[in-house]
């Protein structure tokens, strides 16, 4: 099945960037511990870099507290689309809201079907938690020998396999146009407003494009 | 209990919650065709919008570097139609070489 294998092997390169988040975060002062549980339960890259960045950085706790946040608000519109394809109750809707991430939602969105949606966002979802706190452990534990995430390059793990699973869905213009004036807008804006608004604020340029 | 830990808590529980309140807008508020077009633009928009600030940007700041070779070789894969690991690994193996050259 090369939708499971897809999705195990997106949960294999993204989570084995896990590494430098729990390098970054262990040089970061934070614990080992610390690292994990940030895997397990806050388990969002973004949201993760940002926490141990700021603290790290001298930061206050309440500014780490909000960055985080609003970096995973992303996940909230996530579900949106999610809960309409997954239609769960109950503990399962508890489990898909946790592993509700860029990577599961891409690779579901990239789907022809409902049945094969629903099955890249778990395979997703579940392969990159696997991974992400596997690598997060190993990272944390040697972080001195890892080096940078980018001479692994593990920086372009994310953003490579979200041109995979965008572009087969940009065929027509409409799509294709709105992704280009979401790139362009978020590009344009980054130098004026705190990280994370350029992403979060493209979602006027969704508003616009389905109102007709 | 120290201030990191309460960050570490605070954040995951605030992270989660936004996950689940996703997950629980009443199916009926979706179905109306308009909403439908919307939300299914979103995952469109936001993804790329994070391509362009995970290739283009460190931080604020507007950055060429090793990632946009990375991105560029995915992108020829992708128009390829190679298979996905060999888009991942021909990406980051390109990324990597660049980064450690520095070309």
């Amino acid at each position: 099945m090369s939708i499971k294998r897809d999705s195990i092997s997106v949960g294999v390169a993204v989570g084995a960037a896990g590494a430098a988040f729990g390098a970054v975060a262990v040089a970061s002062h934070f614990s080992v511990l610390q690292a994990c549980v940030l895997s397990l339960f806050l388990f969002s890259g973004a949201s993760q870099f940002a926490l141990v960045a700021i603290i790290g950085g001298g930061g206050s706790p309440w500014s780490a507290i909000a960055t985080g946040a609003f970096l995973g608000t992303r996940n909230g519109l996530y579900g949106i689309r999610m809960a309409g394809l997954l239609h769960n109750r109950g503990w399962r809707r508890v489990v898909a809201a946790h592993v509700t991430i860029d990577e599961s939602t891409g690779m579901a969105i990239a789907q022809e079907n409902v049945e094969q949606a629903r099955t890249a966002f778990w395979y997703t979802g579940f392969g990159v938690f696997f991974f992400w706190n596997l690598f997060t452990l190993l990272g944390a534990l040697g972080a001195k020998e890892i080096g940078s995430a980018a001479s692994w390059g593990l920086d372009v793990a994310s953003p490579s396999i979200f041109v995979a699973v965008l572009w087969p869905r940009l065929k027509e213009l409409r799509p294709k146009i709105t992704a280009l004036v979401a790139v362009a807008w978020a590009l344009s804006i980054t130098h004026f407003v705190p990280v994370g608004v350029p992403i979060l604020t493209t979602v006027i340029i969704a508003v616009f494009a389905g109102w007709n | 209990m120290s201030s990191t830990w309460i960050v570490v808590i605070a954040t995951s529980f605030a992270a989660f919650s936004l996950k689940f309140i996703g997950h629980l807008i009443p199916e009926s508020w979706l179905e109306k065709p308009r909403v439908e077009r919307i939300t299914n633009y979103i995952p469109v928009v936001l993804l790329s919008g994070l391509i362009a600030m995970q290739t283009l940007t460190d931080k604020t700041k507007i950055v060429i570097d090793h990632r946009l070779a990375g991105l560029t070789v995915a992108f020829i894969a992708v128009i390829a139609k190679l298979p996905f690991p060999v888009i991942i690994i021909g990406a980051m193996a390109t990324s990597a070489i660049f980064y450690r050259y520095r070309i």
